[in-house]
C-alpha cells in the first residue's frame, strides 16, 4: 500500500518495545501526506539486528499545532515509514 | 574554560569508540579518516553557493527544489550520503528545520552543527513554539506568516532557501552567497 500526497493518515498510537523513529509527540496523531520522500530500511528492524530491514516508503506527514498541543498556528512536519501509518 | 574533552560526554563517546575498536569494528585510524573527510569540506559557504545561485538561476533553482542531491553534485559537492530536501521561504511562509530525536542535520552543506542546534531546549521547544524560539533569535514575524517546522526524523536532510532580499539586484554570485548566513539556512534568520 502506498500512500498519495494529501491522504489523511494516523500515525500508529503504541510504544514499541523497541526502537523507532517515530516522535512521540505526534503518536495517535492524524496528519497529511506531504511527498513519499524515497524508499529506505526500517530503522525499527536494522536497530533490532533483522536480517534483512523491511524496505519502505517513508514520507513527509504535515500536522497541524493545535492537533498536536491543542495551540499554536504553525505546522509540523515529520518523515514517517509507512509501517507507521494507517489510512484515516 | 572547560574544553570539549572534559565533557562527561566526550568520555562516554571515547568509551564508546574503545568498545567498537575492540570489537574489531572499526580502529582509530578510520575514524580519524573519516572525520576529517567529513569536516574538512564541511562548510556553510557550500549551502550558501547553492542558494546564490538559485536566487539567480530559475532553472537551478527548479533542480534544487525538485532534486537536492542533483543540484549538490551540480555545485561539485559530489554524491551526498542522505536525500536532500530544500525548503523555501516565501514573504507569506517560513521554513525553519529542527531535529527531535537527535541532531540530524546536512552536515556538508551547512558546516558542524551549532551547539544550540544540539540542545534539548531548541529541539523541544521548536516544534512546539517556533514563533517564540525564532523571535528569541531576533527573528520577529508578522502573525500572518506561517511557519512550518522539519523535524528530521528519516534519512532525508534538509535545507531552508531563503527569500532574496531586496535591493540586491545588482549583485555578482560572491556578493550574494556572502549574505546568506548558516542560521538562514536553518530557518533561524531570515537573510
Amino acid at each position: 500500500m502506498s500512500y498519495e500526497a494529501g491522504a489523511r493518515v494516523r500515525v500508529k498510537a503504541g510504544d514499541p518495545d523497541h526502537h523507532t523513529r517515530v516522535p512521540r509527540y505526534v503518536r495517535g496523531h492524524t496528519g497529511v501526506i506531504v511527498a513519499a520522500i524515497d524508499q529506505w530500511p526500517l530503522p525499527d528492524d536494522s536497530a533490532r539486528g533483522i536480517d534483512p530491514p523491511r524496505e519502505e516508503t517513508c514520507y513527509a506527514v504535515r500536522f497541524s499545532a493545535a492537533d498536536l498541543w491543542g495551540s499554536g498556528d504553525h505546522a509540523v512536519t515529520v518523515d514517517l515509514w509507512e509501517s507507521y501509518l494507517d489510512r484515516a | 574554560m572547560t574544553g570539549h574533552d572534559d565533557l562527561p560526554v566526550a568520555a562516554r563517546a571515547r568509551r564508546l569508540e574503545e568498545r567498537l575498536i575492540a570489537a574489531g569494528l572499526t580502529s582509530d585510524d578510520e575514524m580519524d579518516e573519516f572525520l576529517t573527510r567529513l569536516y574538512t569540506k564541511a562548510s556553510p559557504v557550500n549551502g550558501a553557493r547553492m542558494v546564490a545561485r538559485a536566487w539567480t538561476d530559475p532553472r537551478y533553482r527548479d533542480l534544487l527544489l525538485s532534486d537536492g542531491d542533483a543540484a549538490a553534485k551540480d555545485m561539485g559537492f559530489g554524491d551526498l550520503s542522505y536525500a536532500l530536501r530544500i525548503v523555501p521561504n516565501t514573504e507569506t511562509t517560513h521554513n525553519v528545520i529542527v531535529c527531535t530525536l537527535c541532531s540530524c542535520y546536512p552536515v556538508s552543506l551547512l558546516g558542524p552543527s551549532p551547539g544550540w542546534y544540539k540542545s534539548f531546549a531548541y529541539r523541544s521547544r521548536t516544534v512546539r513554539e517556533p514563533r517564540t524560539v525564532l523571535a528569541e533569535f531576533g527573528l520577529e514575524l508578522p502573525g500572518e506568516v506561517e511557519i512550518t517546522v522539519w523535524d528530521s526524523t528519516s534519512e532525508a536532510r534538509y535545507m531552508v532557501l531563503p527569500v532574496r532580499p531586496a535591493g540586491t539586484e545588482a549583485l555578482g554570485a560572491d556578493e550574494l552567497t556572502a549574505l546568506v548566513t548558516r542560521n538562514g539556512l536553518i530557518g533561524t534568520a531570515l537573510v
